[in-house]
């Protein structure tokens, strides 16, 4: 049948097959494919802009991709149907006797007040029995903004560069219009608000919904508008960038002296010096309240830095 | 079999939510031939996991878990261990996502494109010609 035709080797059912049996990984075939065909068009292409269009519509690609389309499809529903199957054996949502709800979650339930003196339970877990694993959080979020100014950041060294800032800061003004008079009006009576209630739910994390990482989100929220209202110029005067690097190298450094002596102790228990106070006072669960601010600094200053980046490159 | 492969899906309707939900998503990533739609697959795909987690957190009719009145009952209220891990998850998410976009910033002041397939092939020219 189909192993009279000639170009059998080509066809989409032999590349099916060789996939189906695992000679070939599907990724890797298409890549084959797609340089294969680079290479035979190699001799007349003239490396120039505007050239790839031409390519993307020669024959071969366009098979390649439908080949790609209908085999992305077939993996998809592969993957939703086999999931479902799964989620089919999953035991019945909400059910207290459910195996996740094992002596885990029971003993941070029964005796995380009495060890962390946190009201919030999440809290006490994520900042007490395993605040190392938060501390790594953090560190992820940092590494990301570190990424990110690296990637975006314009520096001022080199003429180049000095051009490139200058044509930033005139887009940046292009289409960003300054000194508009409601925005700055409203942002006069939002800004406060929001950076109060910022500062409510980072220093209330332990006994309400919230924490440093909500908190932070919203104390960013409230930079970044306070920056959209009254420019660069006026930002410059309450967050720099020296600011930013000092306030989060301190807060990542007094959140690892505190919490890295639990590999001295292995890591069993979080013992601090303080005590742990009344449930339910804002000044109680020792470590835990210098540990939510410390990780809302983080996390504002992280928030507030990826939008200058994307915006302008810079602070 | 089949009636009670439904009959479990229905009454996991929140948990065939997510799957379907991850499936689009993934659909997403790898149909489009355009990044921020990728990006977008990807940040669909993650939501779908927190809601699993959320969902896989829940006991019917228990509160949250924030200590009132001094009850330290474990019939009062739901596991908090997955409300842990979504909120890890968020943050890990939020910091991909923003150098997944700084990367796609990159691609496009030097390529002028998001068109996956063309920036490919421009940086394959880009190649040739050193």
């Amino acid at each position: 049948m189909s192993r009279k035709r000639d170009n059998y080797e080509e066809s989409r059912w032999r590349k099916f097959k060789s996939w189906l049996d695992g000679e070939t990984d599907l990724l890797e075939h298409g890549m084959d494919a797609h340089e294969a065909v680079m290479r035979e068009e190699d001799p007349i292409i003239v490396p120039a802009h505007g050239e790839g269009k031409e390519i993307l519509k020669s024959k071969g690609i366009w098979r390649f991709k439908q080949f790609y389309k209908v085999m992305s499809v077939v993996l998809c529903l592969g993957v939703i149907l086999t999931l479902l199957w799964t989620v089919a054996a999953l035991p019945p949502r909400g059910d207290a006797n459910n195996p996740d709800n094992n002596e885990v979650a029971a003993r941070y339930i029964e005796r995380g007040l009495q060890e962390t003196g946190a009201v919030n339970i999440v809290t006490g877990m994520i900042l007490d029995y395993r605040a190392f694993d938060t501390f790594g959080e953090s560190c992820v979020l940092f590494i990301g903004s570190c990424c990110v100014l690296l990637l975006l950041r314009l520096d001022g060294n080199s003429e180049d560069k000095e051009l490139e800032k200058m044509v930033a800061e005139t887009n940046d003004r292009h289409f960003e219009p300054k000194n508009d008079i409601i925005l700055q009006k409203c942002s006069c009576v939002l800004v406060p608000v929001i950076l109060m209630f910022g500062i409510y739910i980072v220093l209330n994390g332990h006994l309400s919904p919230g924490g440093g990482f909500s908190g932070g989100a919203v104390l960013g929220a409230g930079l970044i508008l306070y920056l959209n209202a009254f420019g660069y110029k006026r930002m410059g005067k309450l967050f720099t960038e020296k600011l930013y690097k000092r306030t989060t190298l301190c807060a990542l450094t007094f959140y690892c002296l505190a919490k890295s002596y639990s590999f001295f102790t292995g890591a069993n228990h979080l013992e601090s010096g303080i005590p742990l106070g009344t449930p339910g006072a804002i000044l109680s669960s020792g470590l835990i309240l210098p540990l939510n601010i410390c990780v809302g600094l983080v996390v504002a200053c992280t928030m507030y830095t990826f939008y200058t980046l994307f915006r302008k490159g810079g602070m | 079999m089949n009636i009670n492969l439904v009959q479990h899906l229905v009454l996991n309707i929140e948990e065939t939510v997510s799957i379907i939900l991850f499936g689009i998503g993934f659909t997403i990533l790898l149909l489009h031939r355009n990044l921020v739609k990728k990006i977008m697959g990807m940040n669909i795909m993650d939501t779908a996991t927190y809601l699993f987690l959320a969902v896989k957190g829940y006991i019917t009719g228990r509160g949250v878990p924030i200590v009132v009145d001094g009850i330290q009952d474990v019939e009062a209220y739901i596991n908090p261990v997955p409300s842990g891990l979504v909120l890890t998850g968020i943050v890990v998410s939020v910091s991909s996502t923003a150098l997944m976009l700084a990367l796609t910033v990159r691609l496009y002041e030097r390529y002028h494109s998001l068109d996956l397939d063309e920036i490919l092939i421009l940086a394959k020219e880009e190649e040739e010609q050193i």
